[in-house]
């Protein structure tokens, strides 16, 4: 069974409610110091993301499960403008230049997969996963 | 982590107790290890808690929410390192297509020069950065002329060595080497003009010379004029002829001119990387070549290219900033 749970992003201190919502997540899940502050900086990154550039979407935390494997998944989702070249925004030295999708390499370093879904005038949907280590 | 978390905290221990050099020689040693494991900076702070919570009895709470934060804050630098580990790994990975396009650019450009009785001719061609954007070709079919095309790229290094390979692929398909300078400036603008993106230029002189006649024709397509060297007025004279840059204009109209040589005459062709030396002297850069030039006119035409390059490279402390490309011919 997976838990999901939500916060709508439309203001700045929503930024900081999920940042609240993934860190209490994480550390019942039995994620340690380090990790549970690696997980918080994607959910912020993506959070930020929204905030900025997308005006309106929303951050789920999902638990995950699979045997005795835990981890946590965070799910943005936002009707914003939508990313025209993902590859590039992957790109290492992308993050420096402050546009739409930047701090999402880092997303990707901080979490152990990454998934992202866009439509250029649609919006995003992007998916990270971190696993617990047992 | 568990094996060097005790080791870690051993080491801080022994530090704390004794404030040695060696202590912290030994600190900087294992942070070695850290770096070569790929540990990040938030889980170093990490380790450096545990120890001074282990270490240090009724270690007070808000310490510990010190660290927290620190660890909090030092997952950006974490971040910002491995990005810049990655970003460096890119370039080498760059420096080598690099070398390995340099090789090729060479294979492609490699042009002969001459070897025709009554004319000897001498070459170089330094790039300043790995590609070059300046090109000689030699046409040489065995027959009583020789054409020698020295063309320089507005710009430098990859973009232009692109550019370059069209230049070389339209002087091919012209082959002969009695075609006139005119009408071979002519055929490589419409070729430039066609193919290569709007903003990058070519300029260009081409000279033809006629072992029979001894008759050097030549034309030029916005590129830096030639100098003629008369041996028997031991005088120097520019060599210029009206022409557009190539790729400007489809249909660019090129001048040319003639001059007779007599034996021991050069003539010296050049891209601007040459002229636009800084000499640091009250001397341009054309004084100083003519100089050189004179004072070795006896010498073959390579030895005398070879010790303006010498010369010129020493003036500016072995930095080239343009692409420097240097042909003589000389009438012996």
């Amino acid at each position: 069974m997976n838990d999901k749970s939500s916060v709508e992003i439309v203001t700045e201190w929503d930024i900081v409610a999920v940042r609240q919502l993934g860190r209490n997540e994480a550390k019942e899940i039995g994620f340690g110091t380090v990790d549970q502050a690696r997980i918080t900086t994607a959910i912020s990154e993506l959070a930020r993301n929204i905030y900025l550039y997308a005006k309106l979407g929303e951050i789920e935390i999902e638990r995950l499960e699979d045997g005795d494997r835990k981890g946590i998944a965070i799910i943005a989702k936002d009707q914003g403008p939508g990313i025209q070249d993902i590859r590039q925004v992957m790109e290492d030295g992308y993050s420096t230049s402050g546009g739409l999708g930047a701090g999402l390499p880092g997303v990707k370093r901080l979490m152990d997969t990454i998934k992202i879904d866009s439509v250029v005038g649609k919006g995003t949907t992007i998916r990270a996963e971190k696993w617990l280590n047992v | 982590m568990k094996e060097l978390q005790k080791q870690y905290t051993k080491i801080l221990a022994d530090y704390i107790e004794e404030q040695t050099e060696r202590n912290l020689y030994i600190g900087q040693n294992f942070i070695r290890q850290l770096l070569q494991k790929n540990i990040a900076p938030e889980e170093v702070i990490n380790i450096h808690k545990s120890a001074v919570e282990q270490i240090i009895e009724e270690f007070p709470v808000e310490l510990r929410y010190a660290y927290d934060f620190l660890i909090e804050v030092m997952v950006h630098y974490g971040l910002a390192l491995s990005e810049h580990k990655s970003l460096l790994q890119q370039q080498e990975e760059m420096q080598l297509e690099l070398q390995v396009a340099t090789n090729i650019q060479n294979m492609i450009l490699k042009s002969h020069v001459p070897k025709i009785d009554g004319v000897d001719v001498g070459m170089i061609s330094v790039p300043a950065r790995k590609m070059s954007g300046d090109y000689v070709h030699f046409v040489d079919d065995g027959n009583q002329y020789v054409g020698i095309a020295v063309a320089d790229v507005v710009g430098k290094g990859i973009p232009a060595a692109l550019c370059m390979s069209m230049v070389k692929y339209g002087m091919d398909s012209l082959e002969h080497s009695e075609s006139e300078p005119s009408r071979v400036l002519e055929v490589i603008n419409r070729i430039v003009e066609k193919s290569v993106d709007d903003n990058m230029f070519v300029s260009m002189f081409y000279g033809r010379y006629d072992v029979e006649t001894s008759l050097f024709t030549y034309g030029s397509a916005g590129h830096e004029p030639a100098i003629y060297y008369n041996a028997a007025t031991a005088t120097y004279e520019e060599l210029d002829a009206k022409g557009l840059l190539l790729g400007i204009l489809p249909d660019g109209n090129y001048q040319q001119h003639e001059v007779r040589l007599h034996t021991d005459d050069l003539v010296i062709m050049m891209t601007d990387g040459v002229t636009e030396i800084r000499t640091n002297l009250e001397m341009d850069a054309m004084a100083k070549i003519t100089s050189i030039v004179s004072a070795h006119r006896t010498e073959s035409a390579q030895a005398i290219v070879d010790e303006v390059f010498k010369e010129l490279e020493k003036m500016q402390n072995f930095e080239l900033s343009d692409d420097f490309t240097l042909v003589i011919l000389k009438k012996i």
